[in-house]
């Protein structure tokens, strides 16, 4: 049951084959067996698990069922869920207890009835691509636990990758959905921004969070996409759209789909083997009809140095309200309020972020703004350009999510430019705000999953849900499981 | 030009962060590293390009300038102070900085 998609979930919970109580406990003793190797969550609370799902059980008794309901997810820990510890892998909220539900929380626990089986594990405030800046603690690779998950998602993929949840939410900032999902090979999804609510997701850089969705295959990540995302009127940026099935386009053929293959994605930085898998992922969309074009995104390179401006500068003032106040850990000793805010700012946030908090600083300073934030937002502008170009000769875009596989733990952590670079291929898409995805497409010669990485243009998932799905209805790649969950 | 020890201090003090000298040093190289990779962007000529600021360009949505949410009895007030580290008879309490 654990090994299960959440299509069998459901009819097993819906033909009275296993109770939601059941199925929950089956995982928290996973969980409990696991957790102490892979370090994937922050806060389990059982009692509170077992409660939900005794609630889904009565939903689902009184026919009052979803296609969700009594299913148990993993939440990213960044976001704020009544009653439980929530810490955003922070020191600074080691000990705050959330006391309202984020939108994204309402949706799937309290609207769609899944049962929340902890608070995922993550880097610091979602700044890191290992999962290594978490004050909890770094998670390991379920595929080899020497390695990181990637981040900043990186508690939900080894989640997921190793069935301690049968889903898990995310959020992506620059990669932090595809990239983890990549190195622990799963199926990702972010959203076009502004899909799913910011509303209770604990702030990095607005104009480029976004939240989303990690499981096993396209088809899974479609039914709890459709459940995440909607108009709030509490999120500013949320989009007024109709609902939309995201599932809609599963099991269309792809016939005539035209792919572009972005040449600056295919030039250099990429490892062989990863290389060599996207190209083998290539002649399977050949085989299935598709369409395959050269497209350009010229200002490509540019895309991390854009982003390590406007990131850090967003993250700067929206990490300004951790002041030791109103919430958040507040320095023990101090001589006055001034000495306050900098003392328990400088406990309570860990190395990366305060060196993002300090770039945001200087790039937002008086005499910087010009030559830094306005240029890296016009740079923004070029990008978007780029893939509003590329669109216009293809319908999705394909190549690498990261260029290697999970490195191990250790060995980028001194070296913070090389832990960006982790991040090449998916920065590029939260800057345009665009749909992107990660599938599972084979794996290196160390036995480490590799991640193909779809784009779509804004408003594109279902359609890009179905590119991905195709490739799984002709692969089995998404069915390979680690060791750890045989 | 790259970052100076006092400026990374400075940064830091903008930024309400309590740096000592040797972590200063340890920031300074790397934010001088950071900025080495940001510096790519210097060289694209952006004239005539109008900033992006946000990944969809969407007009900010307005409210009514009206109260949408009572808290007559401070129970919400309460439970919203229940995590401050120093909270009293609904306020949030700092050091003195009036004398």
């Amino acid at each position: 049951m654990i090994h299960a998609s959440l299509k069998t979930l459901r009819a097993a919970l819906d033909s009275r084959k296993i109770s939601s109580v059941e199925l929950s406990r089956l995982f928290l003793e996973r969980i409990a067996r696991l957790n102490p190797t892979l370090n994937a969550f922050i806060t389990v609370d059982a009692e509170k698990t077992l409660a939900a799902a005794k609630a889904a059980d009565l939903r689902i008794a009184a026919g009052n069922t979803g296609p969700l309901t009594g299913i148990p997810l993993a939440q990213k820990d960044i976001f704020c869920a009544r009653g439980w510890r929530t810490t955003c892998g922070s020191r600074m909220l080691e000990n705050f207890i959330a006391p309202y539900d984020a939108a994204v929380v309402e949706r799937l626990e309290q609207d769609a009835g899944m049962v929340p089986l902890g608070k995922a594990n993550m880097d610091e405030f979602a700044m890191g691509s290992s999962n290594e800046t978490s004050y909890f603690g770094p998670v390991c690779n379920p595929w080899d636990t020497t390695r990181v998950p990637g981040g900043s998602s990186g508690g939900s993929a080894a989640a997921v990758a190793a069935f301690l949840a049968p889903v898990a939410t995310g959020t992506d900032t620059g990669g932090s959905i595809r990239q983890p999902s990549a190195l622990c090979g799963l199926t990702g999804i972010k959203p076009t921004y502004g899909v799913v609510s910011r509303y209770g997701m604990i702030a990095f850089a607005s104009s480029l969070d976004q939240g989303g969705v990690i499981a096993r295959c396209a088809e899974d990540c479609a039914l709890v996409l459709c459940a995440m995302a909607g108009f709030d009127e509490r999120d500013s940026t949320s989009l007024e759209r109709p609902a939309e099935d995201y599932g809609r386009d599963l099991g269309a053929s792809i016939k005539g789909l035209r792919i572009g293959l972005p040449r600056e994605f295919f030039r250099e930085g990429a490892d062989a083997g990863v290389m060599a898998a996207v190209q083998e992922a290539i002649a399977v969309y050949r085989g299935l009809g598709a369409e395959i074009v050269e497209v350009t995104l010229p200002n490509a390179h540019l895309a991390v140095p854009a982003y390590y401006v406007i990131a850090p500068a967003e993250a700067s003032s929206n990490l300004s309200r951790f002041d030791g106040v109103r919430y958040g850990h507040r320095a023990p000793e101090y001589a006055d309020l001034d000495s306050m805010y900098c003392k328990s700012r400088a406990q309570g946030f860990g190395a990366e972020v305060k060196r993002r908090i300090l770039i945001g600083a200087y790039v937002l300073s008086h005499g910087y703004y010009d030559a830094y934030y306005l240029q890296a937002q016009r740079i923004r502008r070029l990008i978007a350009g780029d893939f509003a170009e590329a669109f216009k000769a293809c319908d999705a875009i394909l190549g690498p999510t990261s260029p290697t596989t999970a490195f191990r733990q250790g060995e980028k952590s001194a070296d913070p430019v090389g832990m960006y670079l982790s991040d090449i291929y998916t920065i590029a898409v939260n800057l345009a705000g665009l749909p992107g995805l990660s599938i599972p497409c084979g794996f290196d010669a160390r036995g480490l999953p590799i991640g193909l990485q779809l784009i779509g243009n804004c408003f594109d998932e279902a359609r890009l849900l179905n590119v991905a799905h195709a490739y799984q209805q002709a692969t089995d790649w998404h069915l390979r499981r680690p060791a750890i969950a045989a | 030009m790259p970052l100076t020890l006092p400026e990374v201090e400075r940064i830091a003090q903008l930024a309400r962060l309590e740096i000592g000298k040797e972590e200063a040093e340890i920031a300074r190289r790397q934010l001088n590293d950071i900025l080495g990779l940001i510096e790519a962007m210097q060289a694209v000529d952006t004239a005539g390009i109008e900033p992006m600021s946000h990944a969809v360009d969407v007009v900010q949505r307005l409210r009514a300038d009206a109260v949408t949410h009572r808290d007559a009895d401070g129970k919400l007030r309460d439970l919203y102070q229940a995590g401050a580290p120093e909270a009293e008879a609904g306020l949030y309490l700092v050091p003195r900085v009036v004398e």
